[in-house]
């Protein structure tokens, strides 16, 4: 074999393709070069600046007011984004908004991914949080930098800070006009003392240039070349590769295995053990037998010369087919009650009608383009990890326990990431190569094969809905029961299965009801498999039980669904906890008071999208529309989806408009991007996506069957999206936009054909 | 034994098992990392490379089937990242992750030489075999339009 260059220079920065304005996504254009591809091996992500670390102030002297933030006597400021890059643009979205409140010119500003440490905060790049969660927080990073720049400047000329003003990285006496570039002002700033909160205020919205505009994707260069570093494209000197043979249940483990054949295939090196994890299963590795290669082909042909016999182990009981009965029953008795207005059982008995229905949604996979991997080196007491990870402080701290280290000693690097969607907030494959690497004593990289990805990934949950209302003598909802059966994600980490407020947040508890009796009860569910967030995570079958159902309701009566839809909204208002009839609301974090459930803002959204797509026109030859709407991560989102049958007899979604309600966002275009992957996301677990189990493992091994997803030619013909404009706090934005797909197609299949399917995927119920 | 194939026009000699599908040749021999693997069956087309100008997903191409052939990856698709996919996709922002980007610019460029200006008919039956999770067809869409003659 060739002498093969493990350590691959990709330092060749590449030229920004000479833009111009022009077209949907470039409403501006930052002369910059292309960002740094990622965290290379061997090159640290310095100058990482630490606040008061003279050390970092030696190495990069300037201006350090926080972990996020330096400005260098070049002039060149430094920005780090602590939140993975997985497709949502963090990266063109976050830094600049950190840089408009410091005034900076992005020409002169460089982005740093960060490493996994506790001193950026959360890192967890998971449920839409991080423009929403941290939107203030980050405007605080930059105010905090500028008012220093400010500060030395006003020094310099003995004048009043609030006579001058950041803009285009240069501070301006406004009396004078006299100037300072930031780089000027670098060093004086950075030996002053950095100003308490209450002293750093935060420009008016109107004063951050860049806020709400389609952004440049500063990424595209690195990704259209190549050059974009992935998990599974580190390469480090003596690095091996492992591939692993994993029990199919979880839980199960070796009975017993002979290594003999695969360690004769050319290139394998070791066959080596990788203990069973016990109950919960949380991010520990799943266990089996790892062949470790010098290259992935070679792990791939030794892993399938393995002689393994399984232990089952205690999940090989688990048939989904038959837990779809256990939850069937669960939402067909009375529940615990999770949210009472009014009675609803009595509204019930005496309504002149019931409208009832079940709806079951399967596991789904998660199928991000990029299979788990993760390379880790551990070496002596200490362990370095590169990876496309969603949380690269859950790494740390799992891969420590798996060594059983202290999280300091542990180095996590992120990569990007090739798709994570939930699937790589889990640190289940780093910790496996930290087990690996240290039993190897060099560095090593697990790839999971598509098939590994499919078979051990941590599904979403499987549920069961039944949802009944009673309508009076008029045709008015005046009672609404949503019995709901699903496991919780908790019980990955050891809690009940049984779900509680906060996975009925997610479209249960925040659901807008003008309806004078409304109950929501949980049915007992136990989990027998590791159940995990996928984007919008219980939203999808919530607000696919929900939006099917409302549809049903008009049916019914013979109604305008949108008519419908906006009744059992009812008017304009902000919900209180006891409007909605619960006790505690999550609210995925954020105060009602911020974000409150806005019943006006979930009619707007149907309105504009009704409008939209010609909904009087909803029933043409031929074709037909469907309408969905649904609150998810504090956003609002409708869609209503066109369906057609084509000439072979096969349904196709030919239109689908959205209209997003999400607050105030940063980058218009990365929003409107996620939309438009939204919709070919929940299309994908409309029509095709389904987890089947037998004896607990997962029958689905690659993207065909359950693990399908939409290719190009079926695809909608057109995508049309409205982003309502408003200074509401920010909301999420790369999960809404899912959960009122799947409704919105069902809904225009019966438009169009008469027939209801209650149960996803859509293909098992259609003659394709 | 030894197989030789010309790699972004380089001439790359190669002591590897002649089975060994191209995909692991590119990136765990020559380093050439921007081929993506996403399925191992030819299933998702993040793999996909030139042999001798035809789309091949290098996933399931034993390199013995490139012996002496051409191999274009997307490290070579253009000197220096300047076809006009590259730079359609870069003005119309369509990756999102962009794990997907290299097979679907791969593939888009042999569409583009077979039929200079498709119709959008001949862009979803080519494209058809290149998965991207993310969904940013619409844009590829947009991009190849653009890309061919300024239709967008």
């Amino acid at each position: 074999m060739s002498a093969s260059p493990l350590l691959i220079p990709r330092r060749s920065f590449l030229r920004a393709l000479n833009l111009t304005v022009g077209g949907i996504a470039l409403g501006y254009y930052f002369p910059v070069e292309a960002q740094r591809p990622t965290n290379e091996p061997g090159k640290p992500a310095a100058p990482k600046p630490v606040a008061g670390s003279q050390a970092v102030e030696a190495r990069a002297p300037g201006l350090n007011p926080n972990v996020f933030i330096h400005v260098g006597p070049d002039g060149t400021v430094t920005i780090v984004c602590h939140r993975s890059e997985m497709g949502q643009g963090i990266r063109s979205s976050l830094p600049v908004l950190i840089a408009d409140e410091l005034g900076a010119d992005m020409a002169h500003v460089t982005i740093v991914q960060g490493d996994g440490d506790k001193a950026y905060g959360d890192q967890n790049t998971d449920g839409s949080n991080s423009i929403r969660g941290i939107y203030e927080d980050m405007r605080r990073v930059g105010a905090t930098a500028r008012v220093m720049l400010i500060a030395a400047a006003a020094q310099r000329w003995s004048v009043r800070a609030e006579d001058c003003v950041a803009l285009d990285h240069t501070v301006t006496h406004r009396p004078t006009g006299r100037t300072l570039g930031f780089g000027e002002l670098a060093l004086a700033a950075g030996k002053l003392k950095v100003p308490p909160a209450r002293e750093v205020v935060l420009r008016p919205v109107s004063e951050l240039p860049h806020l709400g505009k389609p952004l440049p994707l500063l990424d595209a260069p690195a990704y259209v070349s190549g050059k974009a570093v992935y998990g599974a494209d580190i390469r480090l000197p003596g690095m091996l590769t492992a591939v692993i043979a994993r029990p199919p249940a979880v839980g199960g483990k070796v009975a017993r295995f002979d290594g003999t054949r695969a360690l004769a295939v050319p290139g394998v090196r070791k066959v080596i053990e990788v203990p069973a994890p016990k109950p919960p299963y949380g991010f520990q590795p799943w266990g089996g037998v790892a062949v470790v290669a010098d290259n992935t082909w070679a792990a791939m042909r030794g892993r399938a010369a393995l002689n393994v016999t399984w232990d089952e182990g205690p999940n090989a009981g688990y048939d989904s087919d038959a837990y779809r009965q256990v939850l069937a029953k669960a939402v067909s008795v009375a529940g615990r009650v999770a949210r009472k207005v009014g009675d609803t059982e009595s509204a019930l008995k005496s309504a002149a009608r019931i409208v009832e229905a079940e709806y079951h949604v399967p596991h789904l996979p998660h199928m991000q383009m990029e299979p788990v991997v993760a390379v880790a080196h551990v070496d002596g007491d200490r362990c370095e990890v590169w990876a496309p990870t969603q949380n690269p402080q859950a790494a740390q701290t799992e891969v420590a326990r798996v060594l059983g280290t202290t999280p300091e000693k542990v180095r996590v690097h992120v990569t990007f990431l090739g798709g994570g969607f939930g699937r790589k907030s889990k640190a289940d494959f780093c910790s496996e190569a930290a087990f690996l690497s240290r039993r190897l004593g060099g560095p090593v990289r697990v790839q999971f094969t598509r098939e590994d990805d499919v078979r051990h990934d941590y599904v979403n949950a499987v549920s069961a809905n039944r949802l009944t209302a009673g309508l009076d003598a008029n045709g008015r909802v005046v009672a609404w029961r949503h019995r709901t059966a699903f496991p919780s994600i908790s019980s990955t980490f050891g809690g009940k299965g049984t779900p509680g407020n906060d996975d009925l947040q997610q479209g249960v508890l925040d659901l807008a009801l003008a309806v004078p009796n409304v109950t929501a009860e949980i049915g007992e569910a136990e989990a027998h498999t590791r159940i995990g967030w996928l984007r919008s995570v219980y939203n999808i079958f919530q607000g696919f039980a929900i939006g099917s159902f409302v549809d049903e309701i008009a049916n019914a009566k013979s109604a305008d669904p949108r008519d419908v839809w906006l009744e059992i909204i009812g008017p304009p208002r902000k919900m209180s906890l006891s409007d909605l009839g619960v006790e505690r609301l999550p609210n995925y974090g954020q105060p009602l008071e911020q974000h409150p459930v806005d019943a006006g803002r979930l009619r707007n959204v149907i309105e504009r999208v009704t409008r939209a797509a010609g909904w009087d026109q909803r029933r043409q030859r031929g074709r037909a529309l469907g309408l969905a709407a649904h609150r998810s991560f504090l956003s609002y989102t409708a869609v209503v989806a066109s369906v057609v049958k084509r000439a072979n007899g096969t349904i196709g979604v030919e239109d689908v408009w959205m209209s997003f309600d999400a607050g105030t966002v940063v980058n218009s275009d990365r929003v409107r991007a996620q939309l438009e992957g939204a919709v070919i996301f929940g299309m994908s677990l409309a029509m095709y996506g389904g987890i089947t189990m037998k004896r607990g493992a997962i029958q689905q091994d690659n993207f065909r069957g359950g693990g399908r997803i939409v290719r190009i030619n079926e695809a909608p013909r057109r995508t049309t999206l409205d982003l309502v404009e408003s200074t509401a706090a920010p909301g999420g934005v790369g999960e809404p936009g899912v959960p009122p797909v799947a409704p919105a197609i069902a809904n225009a299949i019966f438009a169009l054909t008469g027939t209801r399917i209650r149960e996803l995927p859509l293909i098992n119920s259609l003659s394709v | 034994m030894s197989i030789t194939i010309r790699v972004n026009g380089t001439p790359q000699q190669l002591e590897v098992d002649p089975e060994m599908p191209l995909l692991w040749v590119l990136r765990d021999v020559l380093g050439l990392t921007g081929t993506k693997y996403g399925c191992g069956e030819a299933l998702c087309g993040a793999c996909t490379v030139h042999l001798n100008g035809q789309v091949v997903r290098s996933c399931v191409t034993p390199v013995r089937r490139a012996a002496g052939a051409d191999v274009v990856t997307i490290e070579g698709l253009s000197p220096n990242a300047e076809h006009p996919l590259q730079k359609a996709w870069v003005e119309l922002g369509v990756p999102q992750c962009g794990f997907c980007q290299a097979g679907q610019l791969m593939t888009a460029a042999a569409l583009l030489k077979k039929h200079p200006r498709p119709t959008d008919e001949q862009i979803d039956q080519s494209m058809a075999g290149n998965l991207c999770r993310c969904g940013t067809y619409t844009r590829i869409r947009d991009a190849i339009k653009r890309a061919a003659g300024g239709r967008q």
